[in-house]
């Protein structure tokens, strides 16, 4: 295992993932999409991976089951083992994976449906299609889905065609489709982006209940909020890489990376940063944050992504930041992250 | 930090430019703010003071846009799309409102009735002092150049095609100035005011990020020095941290341009961050208005409440959410009776003569409106109905009722369901289970200074309104 990452299967993990990377092949050059990445998700449990567009989050999400586009994609290295099976071996059927045991959710709905077929076809198909189901069987649980997701009157609205659905409502399909071959991984990109917030609730208590039945969560998003409502353990993503990992309550008590402070920050305040570079501007080696961080030194250029350091002494918080190193102060930093922490907010709420 | 790169320069843009701006107020023949305070302006903890005790900038009584809805070859009306029903809100100079609610609520239309891009049904839009629908001519012309619209997505509002220098000229030329020397110096200002560079006149829309593409819209908006700008949902489409820097540079522009702006949105953390006041939108109404602090703090509407409480805390450790009676928006074409949320809110009021305990009524009222809409549990089918046991158990009703009649007409409502006869057990609820909320419309009453359109704060109906622990 190279330095800067960290061991990431517990060997009972239903998904494991180590030093991922995806390459995008574009007309300014090569992007490395997602540049070494590894974690690992469990059974009944929410990881959630944080990042802005272009950060290499979504990419990371098609490259576990191989849907990412290729060309212009390639996965050029790391494993990815879902319940023992190597995704990445090529005898792997991955057909058969997708869907049956892995659901995807894409953040726009319109992509997942097609718009010939009503929404009960679509649903029955994906039913069939993952276990010997008989037809009537498989409708009426395309019914249950629907409920489930909480479709009004679905046994009405099962024989509905996908324009008919408002943008919530087809996003509430999609999951339906999703959750139609009774998946043991959800990988939902930014699922809850265009509902709205009253529709984002319930969307959300859904999937806690699937949690508490036992299926296992990745979700993307960019959203901080839908992040502490879900996520049993969260992972900050910026430029294809990782740069800070911890169980929720410890890193929204405490972030650490500057970089997760920005984003918090974001949450506040008028303080107006630096524009950002594109991706293909970023620094190719050392830390890929460093051109926009307010606390670089020279440590932060130059070799591997930074190790992973304990944030004050938390072996699974830990930041991929030089100032996190035993051998340096990081309390001015740590500081900064009490001022935009969340609780501010609360606090000044009250 | 590293070498200074050229988009570093770019974004300093805004704040290096305080003498330009100067002077483009003088080219625009603008006075300086209003520096008058009273007891009546709103301090806001930074700079900017709003005084609302003079004549307001845009005033908007009674708005209604109605459509049509249609059939046949005649197209005879047949119906109504009632998506602004009867709104009324004022925009002081100077100040910024947040328009809030769901999708279908009707903000956009709202919106896009003052600009006149929608045809008004009834109610009256004065700006500055002017009915907006007796304007004609120059005066027409004057209105259209003083209040300006941005949209959601950027790039829905550049013609991949044209340079976004020419792009953001556009208006100017529209509004007759014709020489191009004039039009360049102003494009190159007001880009650069809005942190990018004078020589981005000759790119294409395409080699903009989406913040950029917003700055882009930003600048078009402002080449022709509005008084109102309308925002809608300005920064939706992007991420955190580039939403961060628009409305940061909202911020700044709404300072040194002296402009008010009507922000649409349907995120709470951009209104608590940049609105001073806040209007809470339902099926075409404003429910609730007010200074944003204290309608957030204390909101007194239950769909407020519903919208707030929707909202996930920044605090993983809570994860309780307030939540509707029922997530079915109805028909703006058919909106419900009384108070158009009384089918969705938690805190409908009970039947005045029944004899039933808050808690007995959360859970019947609750029973009731599902039924109603349809949002039926997941065991509950009508197709392959289910026994009453299950029924009782799957919409967690109360074993006890007190109230004879009401007993009586939810087990003839359970009775129903069992039998696969949906209407029925609605109609057997409703009649036991009326509500005021679904009798009368609501009258908008004062609560703490601000106006709110809720029976539970009308004093002549006998409800309480509930505590509000957020």
């Amino acid at each position: 295992m190279r330095m800067g990452e960290q061991p990431s299967t517990t060997g009972e993990s239903l998904l494991s993932v180590s030093d991922l990377r995806t390459r995008i092949e574009t007309d300014r050059g090569t992007v490395r999409a997602v540049d070494g990445v590894s974690f690992a998700v469990d059974r009944g449990e929410a990881v959630c991976l944080v990042g802005e567009s272009g950060s290499g989050k979504s990419v990371t999400c098609e490259s576990l089951t191989g849907i990412v586009p290729q060309p212009p994609a390639s996965i050029v290295g790391g494993s990815v083992t879902f319940d023992g099976v190597d995704l990445r071996d090529e005898a792997t059927d991955l057909r058969s994976i997708r869907g049956a045991r892995i659901g995807h959710v894409f953040q726009n709905p319109q992509h997942a449906l097609d718009p010939v077929y009503s929404v009960g076809d679509q649903l029955v198909e994906a039913i069939t299609a993952h276990g010997d189901v008989a037809k009537r069987a498989a409708r009426e649980r395309a019914v249950d889905l629907l409920r489930q997701v909480g479709i009004p009157r679905a046994e009405v609205r099962v024989d509905d065609y996908p324009h008919e659905f408002s943008g919530g409502m087809a996003q509430r399909v999609a999951i339906a489709i999703a959750l139609a071959g009774d998946p043991d991984l959800l990988i939902a990109d930014e699922p809850t982006t265009a509902v709205d917030v009253t529709v984002q609730a319930r969307l959300i208590d859904l999937l806690r209940g699937l949690l508490d039945d036992g299926m296992a969560l990745l979700l993307v998003t960019h959203d901080l909020r839908v992040v502490a409502s879900l996520a049993d353990r969260v992972l900050v993503m910026f430029g294809g890489q990782i740069l800070e990992r911890g169980p929720v309550d410890r890193l929204f008590e405490r972030p650490a990376h500057p970089y997760t402070q920005a984003l918090f920050d974001s949450y506040d305040g008028f303080e107006q940063l630096p524009d950002r570079p594109s991706r293909n501007e970023l620094p190719a080696d050392g830390c890929r944050f460093r051109a926009e961080c307010p606390h670089a030194v020279e440590a932060c250029s130059g070799g591997d992504q930074p190790p992973f350091h304990p944030v004050d002494g938390d072996t699974e918080h830990t930041a991929s930041c030089v100032y996190y190193d035993e051998h340096r102060e990081a309390d001015a930093i740590l500081d900064a992250g009490r001022a935009v922490r969340p609780a501010a907010e609360v606090d000044a709420d009250d | 930090m590293t070498d200074e790169s050229p988009s570093d320069r770019r974004d300093r843009g805004v704040s290096n430019t305080r003498t330009e701006s100067e002077a483009s107020r003088e080219r625009s023949g603008r006075n300086e703010p209003a520096t008058r305070r009273s007891d009546a302006a709103v301090e806001r903890g930074d700079d900017r003071t709003i005084d609302r005790t003079g004549e307001p900038l845009l005033a908007v009584e009674a708005l209604q846009t109605h459509y049509p809805i249609t059939e046949g070859w005649l197209r005879r009306e047949v119906g109504r799309v009632r998506a602004v029903d009867g709104v009324s809100f004022e925009i002081h100079e100077g100040e910024t409102l947040g328009l809030v609610g769901e999708s279908g609520s009707g903000k956009t239309t709202l919106a896009h009735s003052l600009l006149g891009l929608e045809e008004r049904t009834d109610g009256t839009v004065r700006f500055d002092g002017e009915r907006v629908s007796e304007l004609s001519g120059a005066d027409q012309r004057a209105f259209r150049r003083r209040v300006q619209l941005i949209v959601q997505d950027p790039n829905d509002a550049f013609n991949p095609r044209m340079q976004v220098g020419k792009a953001v000229a556009e208006p100017l030329a529209l509004n007759g100035m014709d020489d191009a020397d004039r039009r360049q110096a102003i494009v190159e200002d007001v880009l650069e005011r809005v942190g990018l560079a004078a020589e981005d006149t000759d790119r294409y829309p395409h080699e903009f990020s989406d913040g950029e593409k917003q700055r882009l819209a930003i600048a078009r908006a402002l080449v022709v020095d509005p008084d109102l700008v309308v925002a809608d949902e300005p920064t939706s489409a992007l991420d955190a941290r580039v939403q961060s820097d628009i409305l940061a540079l909202l911020d700044e522009v709404r300072r040194e341009f002296d402009v008010s702006i009507l922000c649409i949105s349907h995120d709470i953390d951009v209104v608590r961050r940049f609105c001073d006041r806040v209007a809470v939108m339902y099926l075409g109404e404003i429910v609730e208005r007010g200074a944003t602090a204290e309608v957030l703090q204390r909101p007194a509407h239950p769909y407020t409440r519903v919208l707030l409480g929707s909202v996930p805390s920044l605090d993983p450790s809570d994860r309780e959410f307030v939540r509707p009676l029922t997530d079915t928006i109805p028909d703006p074409a058919d909106p419900p009776s009384g108070c158009r949320f009384h089918t969705r809110c938690p805190a409908v009021i009970g039947p005045e003569d029944a004899d039933l305990s808050e808690e007995t009524w959360e859970r019947l009222a609750a029973f009731r409106f599902t039924v109603q809409v349809g949002e039926l549990p997941e065991r509950i089918e009508m197709d392959d109905p289910p026994d009453a046991a299950t029924v009782h158990d799957a919409f967690d009703l109360p074993d006890n009722i007190r109230d004879d009649e009401v007993a009586a007409g939810v087990e003839d409502a359970v009775t129903a369901l069992t039998e696969g006869d949906l209407d029925q057990a609605e109609e057997r609820l409703a009649a036991v289970l009326p509500s005021v909320c679904e009798q009368q419309v609501p009258e908008t009453v004062d609560v703490e200074g601000r106006p709110v359109t809720c029976h539970r704060y009308d004093t002549d109906i006998d409800a309480e309104p509930r505590p509000w622990c957020e």
